[in-house]
């Protein structure tokens, strides 16, 4: 199983109820996923700045080691001004991109227990496990506005539930991933990546095709061109969806088991697993709905702020 | 909607009010002979399993998009859906007709033993897959592997069929009015017989669908050659 849904805004019309509409579409993919939950959102932009999404595994208990306290002193240990909003175990935190490398490198000093969850310069990237609706309030996604959002719901069959095996899984800047389906040659395809400098932070396939993508995006290809080559790379069952800091691609399999719904109007393309998603969006009973073709690279880009 | 309140003797059922299985104990609990044979349904807002399982003479009409399963199991029952339908509608039909205003996703009319389900936009992947004597007919196009190990009755498409058509084919006849992407294993294009033309003929009218020349659908059916194990054919299994 696993739900996806995805919303990309055409327009600003809708872009302060991005995070509530996500919220609701995820909801109601509940069923086919209550294992996890995880959303990538893609919001404000600062010029200058990159933001760090990161994960404290010890945040939820007494002995979490507490973002303000991380944020001051790698601020002081790179010698910038670090802003931070915490969202629960997750905080986003601003960093001028001169410094960005340096902070990286810190960070496991200065706060061994505290992961990089995401890294982008509008993505902000939040998961968990439980129920989504639980998962979501946690992280007020509700509260969150952006120009599209990804999210996924997890019903875990490749590997363990876990925070860090949710989806989506983010792979390069700006880049992140969701899976419904199940990859069976991403052993070889990791090797393959990690031999050419990709890294892996699970043995989850789904971050295989994560970083599949990442790899032929860094290398020069567009998101259409890197999606039109997994087809032929790699193998398993699969619908994905796709983000980047412009972009949305979706893309199915020969066999295309997992099901996709899809819906376009003039202000958005909606993503959901089962039309049931799409219900409360505006404008859905004029919108174009249509199944997304198997094999077929569907992608949007919008222009960049 | 407001058509439908003005006639008095129709049931009308609003999803958003009642929960789905105390409709469908309303529907079942009808006799054979019930008077109350029309119905509309509301609000279906992409729900699975809407009007499963139905086994009078009703005629139920579904206003808006539906989930999986619509109309499973359907005997005797007219079911129609004014919206686009999920995975599997009909799906093992055995009796009586569906239709769907809009397109249908993957296994449309998947495993039907009878009845006539028709579709007036496209149908996904897998359209009569493992069929056994219902027959469909979609006005649009299929995906690939439609009629896959189709048995028996009649699967006719008046646009294209995708990749792979009447793979394994049994002795269901399939008809298609445009392109073929591929035929699977063991399907092929066949002379059409006069029994053939019959069956279009029929299924087409029932279908309300006036105006297609028989002759402009090719027929495909089942070379049979995958039906005893031969070694000469190992390579084909």
């Amino acid at each position: 199983m696993c739900g996806i849904v995805g919303l990309f805004l055409k327009t600003q019309a809708l872009e302060r109820d991005l995070g509530r509409l996500t919220s609701e579409m995820l909801e109601v993919m509940t069923a086919r996923g209550p294992d996890s939950a995880g959303f990538a959102v893609y919001g404000v932009t600062q010029p200058g700045r990159t933001k760090l999404t990161l994960r404290d595994a010890g945040a939820r208990d007494a002995g979490g080691v507490g973002f303000e306290r991380v944020a001051h002193d790698l601020g002081q240990a790179v010698g910038a001004d670090l802003a931070l909003t915490v969202h629960d175990d997750h905080a986003v935190m601003s960093v001028p991109d001169a410094r960005l490398g340096a902070v990286r490198a810190a960070l496991s000093s200065v706060a061994p227990g505290v992961s990089v969850v995401a890294c982008g310069t509008a993505m902000e990237l939040y998961k968990g496990t439980g129920l989504p609706a639980r998962v979501t309030g946690r992280f007020d996604l509700a509260g969150m506005s952006g120009t599209h959002a990804i999210g996924h719901t997890r019903m875990a069959t490749e590997s363990a539930v876990t925070t860090a095996g949710a989806h989506p899984f983010s792979t390069g800047v700006d880049q992140c991933l969701v899976h419904n389906g199940s990859l069976s040659n991403h052993n070889q395809i990791r090797r393959m990546l990690r031999r050419q400098g990709q890294e892996f932070e699970t043995e989850n396939d789904t971050e295989v095709a994560a970083g599949y993508l990442s790899w032929r995006m860094g290398q020069g290809a567009t998101l259409g061109d890197a999606l039109t080559a997994a087809l032929s790379d790699l193998d398993g069952f699969y619908t994905f969806v796709v983000g980047t800091a412009t972009g949305f691609g979706v893309l199915r399999d020969a066999v295309a088991c997992k099901p996709a719904v899809m819906a376009e109007t003039d202000d958005y393309v909606a993503f959901g697993s089962e039309y049931r998603a799409l219900v409360d969006l505006p404008g859905i009973e004029r919108a174009r709905v249509f199944e997304p073709e198997p094999q077929t690279v569907y992608h949007w880009e919008r222009a960049a702020a | 909607m407001s058509a439908a309140a003005m006639v008095p003797d129709r049931e009308i059922v609003d999803l958003a009010l009642t929960p789905l299985r105390e409709m469908h104990a309303r529907l079942h609990g009808l006799p054979q002979d019930t008077n109350r044979t029309a119905w509309q349904i509301l609000n279906p807002r992409g729900r699975h399993a809407v009007a499963v399982g139905l086994d009078a003479p009703l005629d139920v009409e579904v206003q808006g998009h539906v989930g999986y399963y619509a109309a499973g199991m359907n005997q005797l029952a007219r079911v129609t859906i004014h919206g686009n339908a999920g995975p599997g509608v009909a799906e093992n039909m055995m009796s009586g007709r569906v239709h769907v205003h809009g397109s249908a996703s993957m296994a449309a009319g998947a495993t039907g033993q009878g009845g006539l389900l028709v579709i007036d936009g496209d149908a996904g992947a897998r359209c009569g897959i493992s069929m056994k004597g219902i027959d469909i007919v979609v006005r649009g196009s299929v995906g690939h592997m439609s009629a896959f190990m189709a048995q028996s009755g009649s699967l006719v498409v008046c646009g294209d069929a995708g990749e792979a058509l009447g793979d394994s084919l049994y002795e269901a006849r399939l008809f298609v009015r445009g392109s073929v992407g591929s035929l699977g294993a063991d399907c092929e294009r066949q002379a059409m017989t006069p029994a053939d033309r019959a069956v279009l003929f029929d299924a087409l009218a029932r279908a309300g669908i006036d105006g297609l020349d028989p002759d402009g659908f090719t027929v495909y059916g089942s070379a049979r050659r995958l039906y005893h194990f031969h070694v000469d054919h190992a390579g084909s299994y």
